[in-house]
């Protein structure tokens, strides 16, 4: 029909990136976003839906086709303000989110395979907005409310949940405390996703900006440890854990702890926090491996295996069970380290690590794998075909198959309630735990879910604790 | 906020010396068996450290080293004064307390200053204390005072015999086990081939051995398991789940083994560190 044919929007606005070739040796981040001609170009292609349904696809509901109605205008700064009614955490938002199962996996337009690009649009919005002040840079707007009295609350832990959660109570008034075990705040942001997907400034500008409206970062106390939840319950008015599920997940297969195995935490925060791509200008090593193999398909085992390539790896794979339809990474993240050349062992799976008599990992024995009945979760459940083992040599084995929950904090508070898996138990409506005025979110609570989950989660809390608190 | 160092006391020349740190949350959690994490500058490493001793009411913390890498060499170079950027604890399980009769606590090396702490424990707790301290000499001996003045009983060797028996505590040890019936536990503290030789010196006794774990840590607080440990055929994260654990089901050799991950690295570090410095 003519009308449908005049609809037929443009193709996807692409965004420029460092060359596989280049970046593959380098740790500065590989999208480099939109200009400004770009993003008009990419938010003229909305089609500003009377009932957007890519706001639903979005955990924390950015009024995502009001922003890049502004964004299509040249309104940048108003477009900022809107996504910050909801959003504490664009910049990073924009970078590390799912996109394809969240908002763009709800656009209109998917249906023609372009869904518009809202994650790089948001991503451009925050980037090129310059906060005249603190308060705007954490609420979007100069409106921060006078402080509540003398109202206190305390987070603990500084990842996305928590980072969210003092936003919207420091934004309210209410005077907030972050208690954070390592020695710099961002959790994830800084120890897990490496610099080529995440710079480290763009945490750095959201925790200063924390930091100006009057959070303060108490940095090496640990929750349980060094401060204790029923004792913050008592000095604060409301407290909030946010402290993820840091515990590392390893195979179980023999060998395992060959010299030479390590988890994708232990890798990732060495290179990561430890700045050891900088050693020996920067103290923490990392192991060096000539031939790489890293367990799992999720985005911490692309985040390791890209790493490891830019460590110096002469050879990367990736080990999967499944098949590449399967995968949980984000796509664009696959496809980024396909180009940079890593290599993909699909329908593998570790039977054992080899070493040498220094107890040195020199390979991995794999064994093929079939795809059979679909399990519980509905994906094909993999069956091990006879007789398939095979070696792969490999000097250094990344282990990316997920965490669980840390138990720290929970086995040093009284009277907090758990769920059968052993993370922490909330009322679905308002985040609080089995503790008056203690809430939880983020992977403590779920699971190791995703960044913008946890954020979620702080942000409901968040507003919970300030209406209990009598904030506006 | 950074950690003041109130007092420094050499122990051993340039190897060795003993910090009183101004640390009050940590004091007032700490106990036994308890470590730290800490990192010297902002391009710094985190490294564990056993918390030796604690004085809660002054807010203060006790640590102990031995220079051996780049970063107690930057240790080293501080005085009191000066200050530890981060200092993050206390972590791990504490030492598993009860009164029960006779401890003898074995300590080698620095590993005195760490089995220090945990003998006091004991101590408090009612215990009959033997300690049983060594070194290759004399003058490497550390914490013998601070030991004496609770301990019921001070056993000593050197490699060397100027001081004390000749040999190793391992056959001080033995030559207990064989006369003293009380004994309900022992404790060890100090390298990795004086725990493993005391662990197989009272297996045939079949008495109750803890050792106090040093494996390789990066955060100290679960989240990486670069200090996972074989105990009974299970691994273990140290930082969470000990660090101390039963001596007679630790894997020594996989322990050795990992220890030396970062040997190349470590050396590379050190000797930056030496031609910068002039030493």
């Amino acid at each position: 029909m003519e009308t449908k044919e005049k609809k037929t929007v443009a193709p996807r606005t692409d965004m420029p990136c460092q060359p596989a070739d280049v970046r593959a040796r380098n740790f500065d981040e590989v999208a480099l976003g939109y200009t400004k001609e770009m993003a008009l170009q990419e938010a003229a292609r909305c089609l500003q839906c009377k009932n957007p349904r890519c706001v639903k696809g979005c955990p924390v509901e950015v009024p995502i086709r009001d922003f890049i109605g502004e964004v299509a205008r040249g309104n940048f700064d108003a477009a900022y303000r809107i996504i910050k009614t909801t959003n504490s955490l664009p910049a990073v938002c924009g970078r590390v989110c799912p996109q394809e199962h969240q908002c763009e996996g709800n656009c209109v337009l998917k249906a023609k395979g372009q869904p518009v690009a809202i994650g790089r649009l948001e991503r451009f919005v925050a980037d090129n907005h310059i906060a005249s002040s603190a308060c705007e840079q954490v609420t979007g707007t100069n409106s921060c409310a006078a402080p509540l009295g003398g109202k206190k609350m305390a987070c603990i832990g500084s990842g996305p949940a928590s980072l969210t959660c003092a936003g919207v109570c420091a934004g309210a008034g209410i005077k907030v405390d972050v208690f954070e075990a390592l020695h710099e705040p961002g959790g994830v942001l800084i120890y897990g996703i490496p610099a080529f997907r995440l710079p480290k400034n763009v945490v750095a500008t959201e925790v200063n900006g924390l930091r100006q409206t009057g959070v303060d970062f108490h940095l090496n106390h640990v929750g349980g440890r060094t401060v204790s939840v029923n004792e913050l319950a008592k000095e604060y008015d409301a407290v909030f854990i946010g402290v993820g599920a840091g515990l590392p997940i390893f195979l179980g297969v023999p060998g395992e702890n060959l010299v030479g195995v390590f988890s994708a935490n232990e890798y990732l925060t060495r290179v990561n926090l430890g700045r050891a791509y900088d050693f020996p200008n920067h103290d923490t090593p990392a192991f060096h491996g000539k031939n790489v193999t890293v367990f799992g398909a999720g985005n911490v085992a692309m985040d390791a295996a890209r790493t490891a390539l830019r460590m110096g790896a002469d050879s990367v794979h990736i080990v999967y069970r499944r098949t590449r339809a399967e995968m949980p990474a984000r796509h664009e993240e696959v496809e980024h380290a396909e180009e940079e050349g890593v290599k993909f062992a699909m329908l593998s799976a570790p039977v054992r690590f080899n070493g040498d008599d220094e107890m040195r990992l020199t390979s991995v024995t794999l064994q093929k794998m079939e795809l059979g009945e679909p399990d519980a979760s509905g994906r094909r459940r993999p069956v091990p075909v006879a007789g398939s083992e095979y070696d792969l040599p490999t000097d250094l084995a990344i282990v990316a198959l997920g965490t669980r929950s840390n138990p720290i904090l929970l086995e040093a508070t009284e009277g907090l309630e758990k769920t059968e898996r052993g993370y922490i138990k909330v009322n679905e409506e308002t985040g609080e735990t089995s503790l008056p005025n203690v809430f939880a979110g983020g992977d403590i609570v779920t699971g190791a879910a995703t960044v913008i989950l946890a954020m979620g989660a702080g942000r409901k809390a968040g507003q919970e604790i300030v209406r209990r608190l009598g904030g506006v | 906020m950074p950690t003041p160092i109130l007092e420094k006391e050499s122990l051993i020349p340039g190897r060795t010396s003993k910090l009183v740190l101004h640390a009050p949350e940590i004091a007032r959690n700490a106990r036994p068996g308890h470590f730290v994490m800490l990192r010297m500058n902002p391009a710094g490493e985190r490294i564990p450290l056993t918390i030796a001793d604690t004085d809660p009411e002054k807010g203060t913390i006790v640590i102990v080293y031995l220079v051996m890498g780049k970063s107690t060499a930057l240790l080293e170079a501080l005085k009191a004064g000066d200050s530890i950027l981060d200092v993050c604890g206390p972590l791990g399980k504490p030492t598993h307390i009860e009164k029960n009769g006779t401890v003898v606590c074995v300590g080698g090396g620095t590993g005195i200053a760490a089995m220090h702490h945990i003998a006091k424990g004991h101590w408090r707790a009612g215990n009959r204390v033997v300690g049983v301290i060594g070194a290759r000499t004399k003058d490497l001996l550390l914490f013998e005072k601070e030991l004496s003045s609770f301990a019921h009983e001070l056993l000593i060797s050197t490699d060397d015999g100027s001081y004390g028996h000749k040999g190793l505590v391992t056959d001080l040890l033995r030559e207990r086990l064989e006369t003293d019936k009380n004994v309900f536990e022992v404790v060890a503290v100090g390298p990795v081939p004086m725990m493993a030789a005391v662990a197989e010196t009272t297996r045939p006794f079949g008495v109750r051995t803890t050792v106090s774990l040093n494996p390789i840590m990066v955060d100290g607080i679960g989240m990486c398991g670069a200090c996972r440990v074989t105990v009974g055929g299970k691994t273990k994260f140290a930082c969470v789940d000990g660090p101390e654990f039963d001596g007679h089901q630790v894997d020594f050799a996989e322990l050795r083994r990992r220890l030396g991950a970062f040997r190349e690295q470590e050396k590379i570090s050190l000797d930056q560190y030496r031609s910068q410095h002039g030493n």
